[in-house]
């Protein structure tokens, strides 16, 4: 869509300490994923993250934040909050990635416990955490402040504060962050 | 407002400020709403192309993900788009949808034209949003190209607005 002095939506809870960020904190090219772990184009995007992570090194720091849709995704709310329970263990990405290379299991619980506990993760705590939606007030923050940022569907990137509206291919991105980081 | 330029007719939603036109369409086979059942209430009124097809779904898969914001304001939120009420009760279900779809169906389109958001060259509503007021009167409106969706953001600063004016 061609629209002169577009301006794309931007981030209004800027990246900071609580971020779930792979990469280092002062890197010059700043990635954010709204995603929803049940979402078949979030799913489709995950690997092409992973390849532009594994391409650009330490250049890039990547943030992912929720934004479930449970109205079309039922698991997406439980699997969001697994992972933040996750990361209150400090294996945040560990179980995010697990998440999206078995989405077709969402709905198996079981398949994901042998997981954690594979990590080492203190299961029951977990469970228990998950069960009492001990992580939904962050989940929540995560989605509203994507609502607010002009997220309006999954996945939604963000390029440094900006919105990314191109499509979400490996080379489409490397080549919108690299020109953002050039100014 | 931006006015997109289609093949017959310039659609043109009503500006703020504008008295809401009051309407009564089906949403069931059995059902009706009218507009003016909402009168001291926020109402957001959601016109969209059609039933089924990707974007829409989206859009509204997002705001049945909202409807607790919007009940923070009280507001009532309502679709509208041109097909038919068991399309819209198929299509409800499908996606889990927790307010009302209204079937601008007979005359095909013809409160998407009081509000001037009807496309010709499609014959369908255009992909435009009102936040109104308890009182009636239109406060806020947003066309949208057809291939995008809309978001959220602006309804709520709507109503936010509605809220605390000034």
């Amino acid at each position: 869509m061609a629209k002169q002095n577009y301006q794309p939506p931007r981030l209004t809870l800027p990246v900071g300490e609580r971020d779930h960020s792979e990469g280092p904190s002062d890197a010059r090219m700043v990635l954010v994923e709204y995603g929803d772990y049940q979402c078949p184009y979030c799913g489709a995007a995950y690997p092409i993250v992973k390849k532009v992570q594994k391409e650009l090194g330490t250049k890039l720091r990547f943030v992912f934040r929720n934004f479930p849709i449970t109205t079309s995704h039922p698991e997406a709310e439980w699997a969001a909050e697994t992972a933040e329970a996750a990361a209150d263990q400090g294996r945040f990405w560990e179980m995010h990635d697990f998440l999206y290379e078995n989405q077709a299991s969402l709905g198996d619980h079981g398949f994901f416990n042998t997981y954690e506990k594979k990590l080492k993760l203190d299961v029951k705590r977990l469970e228990q955490e998950v069960a009492q939606h001990v992580h939904a007030g962050r989940v929540r923050e995560d989605f509203m402040s994507g609502v607010r940022s002009g997220v309006n569907g999954t996945p939604t990137f963000f390029i440094g504060a900006a919105r990314y509206d191109g499509y979400p291919g490996f080379g489409p991105l490397i080549a919108a962050l690299e020109k953002a980081e050039k100014g | 407002m931006k006015e997109f330029q289609t093949k017959n007719q310039k659609v043109s939603p009503l500006k703020p400020g504008t008295k809401a036109p009051n309407f009564t369409l089906k949403t069931t086979p059995d059902q009706h709403v009218s507009l003016r059942d909402f009168l001291g209430r926020p109402v957001v009124l959601c016109f969209y192309p059609a039933d089924w097809s990707p974007v829409c779904s989206d859009q509204l898969g997002l705001y049945a993900q909202l409807m607790s914001e919007f009940r923070k304001f009280d507001a009532e939120l309502l679709g509208v788009s041109v097909d038919g009420v068991w399309s819209h009760l198929a299509f409800s279900k499908d996606r889990n949808l927790n307010f009302p779809l209204l079937s601008d169906f007979d005359p095909k389109g013809a409160i998407s034209r009081t509000y001037g958001v009807f496309t010709e060259r499609n014959g369908e509503s255009a992909r435009a949003l009102f936040v109104i007021d308890p009182k009636g009167i239109i406060r806020w409106s947003y066309l949208s190209p057809d291939g995008v969706n809309p978001g959220a953001d602006g309804i709520l600063s709507a109503l936010e607005k509605l809220k605390s004016p000034g």
